[in-house]
């Protein structure tokens, strides 16, 4: 697998998850996406970005272009050094929410996408993986 | 922060939502909405989505809200003109807009609101069936 290109942009205030959703666009508009896997993994980064935020107290995206075969991909990394998630189970089940949302956001974002991966410690952080291929 | 213009036609509050929604411009509009529900008589809103590339989960419980205040002040609200990748991806999303009405376009929508106003008994029969 190559890596193509690979930026990252800071994740602090909800005007930066609209610029998150732009830059992926842009990003899977230049790997080829169709429509709907564009929409996808927008939707799905704006999901993981607006908990960075609004519960990690801000972090950093990575972005990166991928390649296997004939097969293209982006791949985003959302990390914050906030306080971590105690039980991934539970804040992976649809509905379940601390803050005063739907509790859609990482089954939903999980649901959108081809890979997903979620690390947190508590105290230390969350790192949030997620890819989609065409 | 720019704010979002409702547009009184009749009865009916318009909004086009045309710029790329963050969290706030949401929340403020949820609230200007309610009060122009009640400030202007309306009876019905319409939501024109037609230029939003993305609905996430707190659009759309901005959606789900406004109608269910709506329905409180005796509005109706219908939200139009949802690109179909939208759709598709709302629903793999897990979010069903289930408290909403959908049109195609505002003239279906304008058409579908004064048909709830104006006959409101069937209109609860409809959604019950």
């Amino acid at each position: 697998m190559q890596i193509e290109s690979d930026d990252r942009m800071p994740l602090r205030t909800s005007d930066d998850v609209v610029r998150v959703r732009q830059a992926v666009r842009a990003r899977a508009v230049a790997s080829g996406f169709s429509l709907v896997d564009q929409t996808k993994i927008v939707t799905a980064a704006s999901e993981i970005a607006r908990n960075t935020v609004d519960y990690g107290g801000g972090g950093e995206l990575r972005i990166e272009a991928l390649r296997n075969g004939q097969r293209r991909g982006v791949r985003l990394t959302f990390s914050d050094s906030g306080p971590g998630i105690r039980d991934i189970d539970q804040a992976m089940r649809d509905g379940y929410t601390t803050g005063n949302g739907l509790g859609l956001g990482l089954s939903g974002a999980k649901r959108l996408c081809n890979e997903f991966d979620i690390k947190s410690t508590a105290g230390s952080g969350t790192t949030v993986t997620i890819a989609r291929w065409t | 922060m720019a704010e979002i213009p409702i547009l009184r036609i009749g009865d009916c509050l318009l909004v086009s939502i045309q710029v790329d929604m963050h969290d706030r411009l949401a929340l403020a509009l949820q609230d200007d909405l309610t009060q122009r529900i009640v400030a202007d008589r309306a009876r019905g809103v319409m939501i024109d989505i037609s230029a939003l590339e993305i609905v996430d989960s707190f659009i759309g419980r901005m959606l789900n809200n406004i109608a269910a205040m709506s329905k409180v002040l005796d509005a109706v609200t219908v939200v139009v003109g949802m690109r179909p990748a939208v759709a598709i991806t709302l629903v793999e999303l897990g979010l069903g807009l289930t408290g909403v009405r959908t049109a195609l376009n505002v003239d279906k929508g304008l058409a579908l609101i004064r048909r709830i106003i104006d006959n409101p008994e069937r209109d609860d029969a409809d959604r019950e069936r």
